[in-house]
């Protein structure tokens, strides 16, 4: 496989360093083969922009990316959902800075054009001057085919990609359990952390069906937890699983009682819940609300990938955007429920400070693991990447998938075979 | 404009000190100087002022500012391994509010860290509440307001 790296042509090659059971390091670094993938990967498929809850009003926008293109997530007067590309079209400044807000139009800064939130071009300073030379009605943001599954909100730059439904396929089974944990109240985003890291954007993808690295990396995380927690993420030896739920998609389950979050409410609450529980009942909270709200409250049992940026991991979104071949930026995405009682959202968040972002006990051992992967992969001329665990040991799950031990790389492999036939396919530019 | 340059002079040596515990890691004598209601808090927004009720990157009452410390100090850590160390440059001493019960101070600081052989830096306001005792301070409240706080930071294993 030497020779793969010695090639001029290496982009052409992306493709061929995927096998069934490992890849080539050199996805990891190589410039041309970044480049190739945000338009084969990145411009041709469902991209993850943010969840319907970023924009609650009429006039709220968020910001985000398609691969390399910065895009506005609207929602306009009439409380419909837009989203677009964030370039003027007359000198092609973005016309909308920040994370969030709340606007009643995006002007661009350099000469003033206006846009409304529906994307439709408003004003022109001297339009005199443009008088016969264009037509307004030309010139809107452009805007990116989107579709929302549950409240997430996805892009795309195909016209004639599937259905998002039919892209999101045997995950949105999973989608749907995953949203329980608003505790019957529908899912909030509470706020994000966002970090960087050294490394390539494949690393992370890799991360989030991968529980063999859960135990050794994330000791001291485990060490903070009392026992009867720390007892729970001992799943290496339990009954969970991989499943490959085809289209890149994978689900990781490491807690299968904790598959189904409305299910064996009639347990009673463990005593270790007990001070969530009491701060329920005292804010006139039911007993089987009380139960319901708590058993929310730590998440679901399971990790979904969704290939090629988002994951709805345990009890957040993490979302991914490919910077460079050798950066990645990440935001972890703290939800909670709308409307739900404070006690429930606050613990939300201590539990999301707890583990996630730039300060939580298990991220920063994440990022140092990924970034040392990124430094190793500089070691040789020749190397591969394995993704081969369990593939001796698969089977046939109740929904017809391939299946494996929950710390196979089943997940792992079937991201891997996406990316492959994406990106031996033709590109489109 | 009157300045108490008495108060000054004494919540600047008891500032600079918790600096130098926190750069050289004697994070046991860290921890005693906090007042067991103490909250510990790097917010991700720093317009923010209801920080139970909105996500934090830190909100550490004495529990979590232990179990920090424990992750920190057990090995098991891999990135915090990683610190080689900090220097943190802590200027800029200005007193907002003097009662019977805290003394709010607010200060700039410059947190260098290295790790893996680069160089990071973090510019940050802090704001404390320190509450007067017969032999100096306890820490009632530090708030880390990071310039960058809503950018995309690199991951932190060490303590602002």
């Amino acid at each position: 496989m030497s020779e793969l790296i010695e090639l001029k042509n290496i982009s052409q090659k992306a493709a061929d360093m995927v096998e069934e059971g490992r890849v080539h390091k050199a996805l990891y670094s190589d410039p041309e083969i970044f480049e190739e993938e945000l338009d084969k990967v990145f411009q041709n498929t469902w991209v993850y922009i943010g969840h319907e809850s970023e924009v609650p009003d009429a006039g709220s926008f968020k910001t985000a990316f398609v691969g390399r293109h910065p895009v506005i997530l609207s929602r306009d007067r009439k409380k419909n959902i837009h989203v677009l590309l964030n370039r003027c079209r007359h000198r092609g400044a973005t016309v909308c800075e920040g994370r969030k807000g709340k606007t009643k139009a995006f002007t661009c800064p350099y000469h003033g054009w206006g846009y409304g939130l529906d994307g439709g071009l408003r004003a022109i300073p001297k339009a005199e001057e443009y008088e016969g030379v264009l037509d307004k009605n030309d010139l809107p943001l452009e805007s990116l085919r989107h579709e929302s599954y549950q409240g997430l909100v996805f892009a795309t730059f195909k016209s004639d990609i599937e259905p998002l439904e039919d892209f999101l396929g045997g995950a949105k089974k999973w989608i749907d359990l995953f949203i329980k944990q608003g505790g019957g109240y529908p899912l909030k985003v509470l706020g994000e952390h966002r970090f960087n890291f050294p490394g390539n954007w494949k690393i992370q993808l890799e991360n989030t069906t991968d529980a063999y690295h859960f135990p050794i990396i994330h000791k001291s995380f485990i060490s903070s937890l009392d026992d009867a927690t720390a007892d729970i993420f001992d799943f290496l030896d339990g009954d969970g699983f991989v499943e490959d739920l085809g289209h890149g998609h994978s689900v990781m389950v490491m807690i299968p009682d904790l598959v189904d979050l409305e299910a064996d409410l009639d347990q009673p609450i463990p005593a270790r819940f007990e001070e969530l529980a009491q701060a329920l009942r005292d804010e006139g909270q039911d007993e089987e609300q009380v139960k319901r709200l708590v058993r929310a409250a730590h998440g679901t049992g399971f990790n979904l990938n969704l290939f090629p940026n988002v994951s709805c991991s345990m009890a957040f979104f993490r979302v991914l955007r490919p910077v460079s071949a050798e950066v990645t930026e990440i935001q972890h995405v703290a939800l909670g429920g709308e409307g739900a009682p404070a006690p429930f959202n606050r613990k939300r968040m201590r539990l999301h400070e707890h583990f996630q972002g730039p300060m939580g006990f298990g991220t920063p051992d994440d990022g140092e693991a990924w970034e040392r992967v990124q430094k190793g992969s500089m070691a040789g001329k020749d190397g591969w990447i394995l993704v081969n665990r369990g593939m001796g040991n698969l089977h046939t799950s109740p929904d017809g998938n391939v299946a494996g031990a929950v710390c196979s790389e089943t997940g792992m492999r079937g991201a891997y075979q996406k990316y492959k036939q994406m990106m031996a396919a033709e590109g489109e530019k | 404009m009157t300045i108490n340059t008495d108060l000054l002079s004494k919540v600047t040596a008891f500032i600079w000190h918790e600096a130098d515990l926190l750069d050289h890691k004697e994070y046991q004598d860290w921890l005693s100087l906090w007042d067991k209601n103490g909250l510990y808090i790097v917010p991700t927004d720093n317009n923010e002022t209801d920080y139970e009720n909105t996500l934090n990157l830190a909100l550490d009452d004495a529990d979590m500012r232990r179990m920090r410390v424990a992750r920190l100090e057990s090995g098991e850590s891999v990135s915090a391994g990683s610190v080689s160390g900090t220097v943190r440059m802590v200027s800029r001493m200005r007193i907002l509010e003097e009662t019977a019960d805290y003394v709010a101070v607010r200060c700039a600081m410059t947190l260098n860290e290295l790790r893996h052989g680069n160089l990071v830096s973090y510019p940050a306001d802090l704001e404390y509440r320190l509450k007067p005792t017969a032999d100096g301070f306890m820490i009632d409240r530090k708030v880390v307001k990071l310039m960058h706080a809503d950018g995309f930071l690199r991951t932190v294993s060490f303590i602002f």
